[in-house]
């Protein structure tokens, strides 16, 4: 039965190898999937499309090798990871004749100095949203989140790396510390902290602030806008102490067996009309110009998603731990153990 | 004939039991350079992490335990129903668990949430909210509702084909109701009762979702701890490691009571 099944399958499959295909690994709903049809049709392709959940996935899969993406959309700290493990092709930029359209102090970040391995693809924040009908303080610091008066009624990110990283902000170091003693202060912040925290949550953290179980959240400004668009009541705030500044490039990883198609999609997606239709499917905030004049005012003029240019200087990207990921993973496992 | 039969079940076992297992011990033996080292366990012997795993025991032991309280009279009362309906009792139970399983514990969050249904209720009828969610009773009430089905229907399976005669026989020689129970029927369904008891714990102390989705991140149980190890830090040696000990305690525990049940039964066990 399975014997008779492939031999009905593999001709199938061998069937469609005169047409080139494109191996394409994203983010799970982190793309208007109209795109890829159109890319298909425009250079008469065809695209196997997968998603993954996490970085760490991710970079897992194309490690162990037996995969062949030939494009990926890793975040920051994991492009500078994946660099060092040599798991990326460099990128021809002369192919990518859109890069101009990439804002500029978008580009040459810290994980990746000349953008040799990477093309910006999304771009965002993090920050606090908050209910303007639950908070009667200013909402313009981190610690608002250690204030009693909101005892129950805040929500904090079930992730390390942020949870921590606002944290070390709060004390006045970086949110890239390596320092185990300030460390270990932001883990005695946090452990103070928990009576007040309502739940540590990532995506059900949408529903429930939309809904008014809770008056404060730390989340993303790409879903920051997705709920402000449907509570009215909610607001987001980039904290003064600074926050997180965070992308998601498209790479080649050596795994890719057509890089020339690779580089050819990469330049598609950063097409201003693409660009701009996928922005809008997503939500969160593209990096291209060509696209963001093409977008609505109403989006761009959104200081949540589109925040001005001054306050981007006090942001701080996120760096490739290294070894240093276990202690972090070390005082998270403390806190949420306590 | 009967040997060539096994081959599929063998090439199975080896592909999705086996070989799984394996490669779990070798991940948890191994450093991430592949070298050999015990340092994964090591790590594990911390009191953070003793405290998430008696935290994790402590919480299924006790959703266990109202499984039973909960779950022994159920299979009681649909075994001594009439044949007709009692087919209808057990789908009417095990309907709820054609739906998936995160939807179900979704709608308990809607159920217990702030602005809930029930809170909601509650401000109706005048009386003050109640935090009922994101916290370890809530945890244990996923776990009860979740795993219920998972003693009534083993219980309920020994009650059924029980021998009468013995019941008659007891009362016969005047023993009342309660001795009854307590001599002849409980005894006799201990197999059910065992086989309830390790279905519902396993599920229960190495569950990860409802923790998180009714705990709110509050709790971190054992489950969360392995999934963080693999999802997040990448760490699949440590996460190896925690799986193993996990592994380790469950097998210990049924060990214990299958000992237990020998001891009161002469061995005669469901599976």
């Amino acid at each position: 039965m399975f014997l008779v099944l492939l031999g009905i399958l593999f001709p199938m499959m061998t069937g469609c190898s005169d047409q080139e295909t494109l191996y394409v690994y994203n983010w799970g709903d982190y793309i208007d999937e109209s795109v890829l049809r159109d890319f298909e049709e425009e250079f008469d392709v065809r695209i196997v499309y997968e998603t993954y959940a996490t970085n760490e996935d991710m970079i897992v899969k194309i490690r162990s090798g037996g995969s062949r993406y030939d494009v990926a959309i890793p975040s920051d700290y994991m492009i500078e990871r994946m660099i060092n493990e040599e798991l990326l092709r460099e990128i021809n930029m002369d192919r990518i004749t859109n890069y101009h359209y990439v804002k500029e102090d978008l580009k040459n970040l810290d994980f990746d100095p000349d953008n040799r391995f990477s093309v910006p693809y999304m771009w965002g924040t993090v920050g606090i949203i908050y209910n303007t009908t639950m908070v009667d303080d200013v909402v313009d610091s981190w610690e608002i989140l250690w204030d009693e008066t909101y005892e129950g009624d805040i929500l904090m990110m079930d992730s390390q790396r942020d949870s921590i990283g606002i944290t070390l902000l709060k004390l006045g170091y970086s949110l890239n510390s390596r320092d185990e003693d300030e460390l270990e202060e932001a883990k005695q912040e946090l452990i103070r902290q928990k009576p007040l925290v309502l739940a540590y949550v990532v995506d059900e953290g949408k529903d429930m602030m939309v809904a008014e179980e809770a008056a404060l959240a730390v989340v993303w400004s790409g879903d920051a806008v997705i709920m402000m668009e449907e509570n009215e009541d909610l607001e987001y705030v980039i904290p003064k102490e600074g926050s997180n500044l965070w992308f998601d490039n498209m790479v080649i990883p050596t795994t890719s067996e057509n890089p020339e198609l690779a580089e050819e999609f990469i330049n598609f997606m950063t097409r201003p009309e693409i660009a701009q239709r996928n922005a809008e499917y997503i939500g969160y905030s593209t990096p291209n110009l060509g696209a963001m004049e093409l977008l609505d005012d109403e989006i761009t003029g959104n200081p949540a998603a589109y925040p001005p240019d001054e306050m981007l200087e006090n942001l701080e990207v996120f760096q490739d731990p290294g070894d240093f990921l276990s202690v972090y993973d070390r005082i998270w496992t403390e806190v949420k153990a306590h | 004939m009967k040997s060539r039969m096994a081959y599929p079940y063998i090439v199975w076992l080896s592909m999705f039991i086996v070989l799984p297992l394996l490669l779990i011990l070798y991940y948890g033996l191994t450093a991430v350079d592949g070298s050999f080292t015990l340092d994964n366990f090591q790590r594990f012997i911390d009191p953070i992490y003793l405290r998430v795993l008696w935290r994790s025991v402590e919480l299924a032991l006790l959703s266990t335990a109202i499984c039973l309280v909960l779950g022994y009279p159920m299979a009681m009362i649909i075994a001594k129903t009439e044949i007709k309906r009692r087919n209808l009792m057990v789908l009417l139970f095990i309907l709820p668990m054609w739906m998936n399983f995160l939807l179900r514990t979704y709608a308990w969050m809607t159920l217990l949430g702030r602005n809930g249904v029930i809170n909601n209720i509650l401000g109706w009828a005048g009386l003050p909210e109640l935090n009922l969610l994101y916290n370890a009773s809530a945890v244990v009430l996923g776990m009860v509702y979740n795993f219920l089905p998972f003693m009534v229907l083993p219980i309920y399976t020994v009650l059924s084909k029980m021998d009468q005669s013995y019941i008659e026989a007891a009362k016969d020689l005047g023993a009342n109701n309660r001795k009854v129970f307590w001599k002849v029927i409980f005894p006799l369904s201990l197999p059910g009762v065992i086989s309830g008891v390790t279905m519902v714990f396993m599920p229960a102390v190495s569950t990860f979702v409802i923790p998180r989705l009714l705990g709110g991140g509050q709790l971190m149980l054992i489950g969360n701890l392995v999934e963080q190890q693999f999802s997040y830090v990448g760490d699949w040696n440590f996460g190896s490691a925690i799986s193993i000990v996990m592994m380790l305690f469950i097998l210990i525990s049924m060990a214990l009571m299958t000992r237990f049940d020998k001891e009161q039964q002469g061995g005669v066990g469901l599976w």
